[in-house]
C-alpha cells in the first residue's frame, strides 16, 4: 500500500533541487537582462507566451522537445554503461538522412507502412554507426569520446557530400544542398496540435526505463557501468555489452533524427539538425540520466527554444540568453551542494548518479 | 619483419611522417607557390589546435578533464575582440583574452576541484555558457582596426620552402612553437612537472608527501585556461580580425582528440595538430582549385585517419590514472 503523503514527499525530494536550480537561474538571468537594458518580466512573459500560451505554442514546444528527448535518452542510456556517447550528433545526422532517403526513395507504399519503415531505417542507420564506435572501444580500446568526435566530423562531411552530390534535390532551379522532399505517405503528422513524434518519444522513454530497470540485460549494462571488472568476474561478456549498449544508444539517436526529418523538416538539409545531438548531452545531464528526468529536461529546453523567437520579437531580447540560463541551470543542478545549503537538506542515500567514468576505462 | 614494423607504433608514425614529407617535396617541385601557401596555412590552422591540446593536457596531467576548451576559446576570442575594438591596442587585447581564459579556467577548477562536480558536466556548463554569453552580447558590425601582422625573421625567410612557411608568421603562431617546448620542458624536466604528473596519477601519495593537491590542480587548470585564452585570441586577433557567433567551430573538441592522439605529451600533440592543420589547409585549397575529388573527402581524412590509427596503433593510449576523479582529503 503506497502512502500518498510519502509518495508526494519522495517526488518532492527528487525535484526540489532541479526546481530551485531553475528559479535561481531565472533570477540570475533576470539580473543579466536588467543589466543589459531589457525588461525581464516582459522577456519571460513573452517566452512563456511563446511556449505554453495556447495550443499552437504548446505544439511547438512538444515539437522542439521531441528530438531532444531522443538524443537525451541516447546519451543517458550510454551513461548507464559508463560510456560517454558524444557521437550522438553524427548518429542523429545519419538517422535523419537515411529516413529522408527511405522517405523519397520508396515509392508507392501505403502510409501505415511507409512512415514506420522510414523511421526504422533511420534508427538503424544511427545504430550501426554507433555500433562501430562501440566495437572500436570494446575490441581495440580506443576511447569512445575521441572516436565519437572524429566520427561526428566524418558524418558531417559525408552527409554534406551526399546531399550536394548523389542525393541532391534535382528540382529545376535548386542550388541548395538538400535532398528532395519526402513523400507524404512517410510524414509523421500532428493530431490537432499534438505531434505524433512526441508520442513516440514518450513511448521510447518508457521502453528505455523498462529495459534498464526490469530486464537482465539492463542490469548487466548498469553493472558494467559501475564496475566493469566485477561484471567480467561475474561472467558477463563486457565487450559485447559495450557494443550492444552503443548500438541501442545509436538507435535512439537515429530515431531522433528520423522523427525530425519525417515530422518537421520533411527532407534532409545540412544545418537543420546541427546541435540536436550535442544538446542531448545537456538533456541527459540535466535529467540525471533517468528517462523521466530526460523527458522533463527536454520539455524545459524545448519550451525555451519554442518561446525564444517570440521573446526576441516582442521583448527585443536576443535568443542566446536561453543558453546562458541553461548553463546556469546545469551548473546549479550539478553543484547541488550550493542549493542543499539553501534548502537545508542533506543528501539521501543512493541519490548520486553515475555519469561517465573518465577516460580510463 | 614487416609484422614487426606494423606492431611498433614508432615505425608506423615514422613511416607516415616520411610519406607526408615525400608528398610535400613532390608537390613542391610541381608547384612551389601553392605548396608554400598550403603549408603556411597548415601551420596557422594547427596553432589553435596545438594550444587547445596544451590546455587540455595540463589539466589532465594534474587529474582534471577539461572538455570546456571550446567554451574557453570562444569567450576569450570574444573578450579579446571587444577589448581590441574599444582600445585599439592589440597587445592589450591579447592579454585580456589570455586573462579571460585563465578566469574561466578558475571557474572550471572551482567546479571540479572544490565543488567536486562531475568534470564532464563542468566542462559542458562552460561550453554552453560560452555560446550563450558570446551570442547574447554579440553586436553586428563591430570591426577592429587591424589584426596581428606577420613578422619575418630576416635572412631565415629566404630559405626555400622552409623560410616562407616557418619564418614569416604572426606572433601567436611563433609563440605556440615556443610554448610547446616550454610546456614539454616544464612537464618532464622540472620538480613542478614531476609533482603535476604525480598529482594526476596518485594524488593520495602526493598528499602524504606534503604537496598541496588542490593547489597543484588549480594552478594547472588556470594556466591551461590561459593557454586556451591565447588560442581564442589567435582566432579573433590574428587569424580573422573579427568575431562571429560560434566561430571556434568545434576546434576545442578537436583539440581534445589531438591531445589524446599525442598521448598527453606536448610534442606529440603538436605533431597531431600539424596533421589536422594540413588536412584543413588542403581542404580549403581544393575548394578553390578545380579538382576532381570532392573536398568533403579530404575534409574527413584526418578524422578517419585518427580513428584508424587509434584503433590499430595507439589503441592503448593510457591517460593519467586519477583523471576525472575529484580528490577528497581524509
Amino acid at each position: 500500500m503506497i502512502n500518498p503523503f510519502h509518495f508526494l514527499k519522495k517526488v518532492w525530494l527528487t525535484i526540489d533541487i532541479p526546481c530551485a536550480a531553475v528559479f535561481l537561474s531565472a533570477a540570475i538571468g533576470a539580473v543579466l537582462l536588467n543589466f543589459s537594458g531589457a525588461n525581464p518580466l516582459d522577456a519571460y512573459g513573452a517566452l512563456f507566451q511563446g511556449s505554453f500560451g495556447g495550443m499552437s505554442a504548446l505544439g511547438r514546444t512538444l515539437e522542439k522537445a521531441t528530438p531532444l528527448i531522443f538524443s537525451g535518452l541516447a546519451v543517458a542510456f550510454a551513461f548507464k554503461a559508463g560510456l560517454f556517447n558524444i557521437g550522438t550528433q553524427g548518429q542523429l545526422l545519419f538517422g535523419a538522412l537515411a529516413a529522408a532517403v527511405a522517405g523519397f526513395g520508396l515509392a508507392g507504399m501505403p502510409g501505415w507502412l511507409h512512415a514506420p519503415l522510414a523511421l526504422l531505417i533511420g534508427a538503424f542507420a544511427g545504430g550501426i554507426y554507433s555500433a562501430v564506435q562501440g566495437a572500436l572501444k570494446a575490441y581495440t580500446g580506443s576511447h569512445e569520446v575521441i572516436t565519437g568526435i572524429m566520427l561526428n566530423y566524418v558524418a558531417i562531411n559525408l552527409t554534406d557530400y551526399l546531399t550536394n552530390g548523389p542525393l541532391k534535390d534535382d528540382t529545376p532551379g535548386n542550388i541548395i544542398a538538400r535532398t528532395p522532399l519526402v513523400m507524404e505517405t512517410s510524414w509523421l503528422h500532428r493530431i490537432g496540435s499534438f505531434p505524433v513524434g512526441f508520442g513516440l518519444a514518450l513511448i521510447a522513454s518508457l521502453v528505455v526505463w523498462w529495459f534498464l530497470e526490469r530486464t537482465t540485460f539492463g542490469f548487466e549494462i548498469s553493472t558494467v557501468g559501475h564496475n566493469s571488472h566485477a561484471a567480467s568476474y561475474a561472467g558477463m561478456n563486457v565487450k559485447l555489452i559495450i557494443v550492444w549498449t552503443m548500438l541501442l544508444s545509436g538507435i535512439l539517436a537515429g530515431f531522433g533524427g528520423a522523427v525530425e526529418t519525417l515530422g518537421v523538416v520533411h527532407r534532409y538539409q545540412p544545418g537543420f539538425n546541427i546541435g540536436l545531438g550535442f544538446e542531448g548531452i545537456t538533456i541527459a545531464l540535466l535529467g540525471k540520466t533517468h528517462p523521466v528526468g530526460v523527458v522533463l529536461a527536454a520539455l524545459l529546453v524545448g519550451a525555451m527554444k519554442a518561446g525564444s523567437s517570440q521573446m526576441q520579437f516582442h521583448a527585443g531580447v536576443d535568443k542566446a540568453i536561453i543558453d546562458v540560463i541553461l548553463a546556469l541551470i546545469l551548473f546549479f543542478v550539478a553543484a547541488d551542494v550550493l542549493i542543499r545549503k539553501i534548502l537545508r537538506r542533506r543528501e539521501t542515500k543512493g541519490e548520486k548518479v553515475l555519469f561517465s567514468t573518465g577516460w580510463s576505462k | 619483419m614487416f609484422q614487426k614494423y606494423i606492431n611498433s607504433r614508432c615505425g608506423i608514425v615514422r613511416g607516415l611522417s616520411f610519406l607526408v614529407l615525400l608528398v610535400i617535396l613532390w608537390s613542391y617541385f610541381y608547384d612551389s607557390a601553392i605548396t608554400e601557401a598550403v603549408l603556411a596555412s597548415a601551420l596557422r590552422q594547427s596553432t589553435p589546435l596545438a594550444l587547445g591540446a596544451l590546455c587540455g593536457l595540463m589539466g589532465e596531467r594534474s587529474g582534471v578533464i577539461n572538455i570546456g576548451i571550446e567554451g574557453q576559446m570562444l569567450l576569450s576570442a570574444f573578450v579579446g575582440f571587444l577589448v581590441s575594438v574599444w582600445t585599439g591596442n592589440l597587445l592589450f587585447a591579447v592579454l585580456t583574452g589570455v586573462a579571460t581564459g585563465a578566469v574561466i579556467g578558475l571557474l572550471l577548477a572551482f567546479m571540479s576541484v572544490s565543488l567536486r562536480i562531475d568534470q564532464i558536466l563542468g566542462g559542458t556548463v562552460i561550453n554552453i555558457l560560452g555560446f550563450g554569453l558570446t551570442g547574447y552580447f554579440y553586436q553586428v558590425g563591430l570591426n577592429t582596426k587591424g589584426k596581428l601582422q606577420s613578422i619575418s625573421l630576416g635572412p631565415l625567410q629566404d630559405i626555400p620552402l622552409l623560410g616562407p612557411v616557418l619564418f614569416n608568421n604572426p606572433p601567436i603562431t611563433y609563440l605556440t612553437l615556443v610554448l610547446v617546448l616550454v610546456v614539454h620542458y616544464v612537464l618532464f624536466h622540472t620538480h613542478w612537472g614531476l609533482r603535476t604528473r604525480a598529482v594526476g596519477e596518485h594524488p593520495r601519495a602526493v598528499d602524504t608527501l606534503g604537496i598541496n593537491v588542490f593547489l597543484m590542480r588549480y594552478t594547472n587548470v588556470v594556466l591551461g585556461g590561459a593557454i586556451a585564452g591565447l588560442a581564442g585570441s589567435f582566432l579573433t586577433l590574428e587569424a580573422v580580425g573579427s568575431f562571429e557567433r560560434g566561430m571556434t567551430n568545434g576546434r576545442g573538441f578537436v583539440a581534445l582528440a589531438v591531445m589524446i592522439f599525442g598521448k598527453w605529451t606536448p610534442i606529440g600533440s603538436w605533431g597531431a595538430a600539424l596533421l589536422f592543420g594540413l588536412a584543413i589547409a588542403l581542404q580549403t585549397q581544393l575548394q578553390f582549385g578545380g579538382q576532381t575529388i570532392p573536398h568533403q573527402f579530404i575534409g574527413m581524412l584526418p578524422y578517419l585517419l585518427t580513428v584508424v590509427v587509434l584503433a590499430g596503433f595507439v589503441g592503448r593510449a593510457r591517460p593519467p590514472a586519477a583523471v576525472g576523479t575529484p580528490y577528497t582529503k581524509e
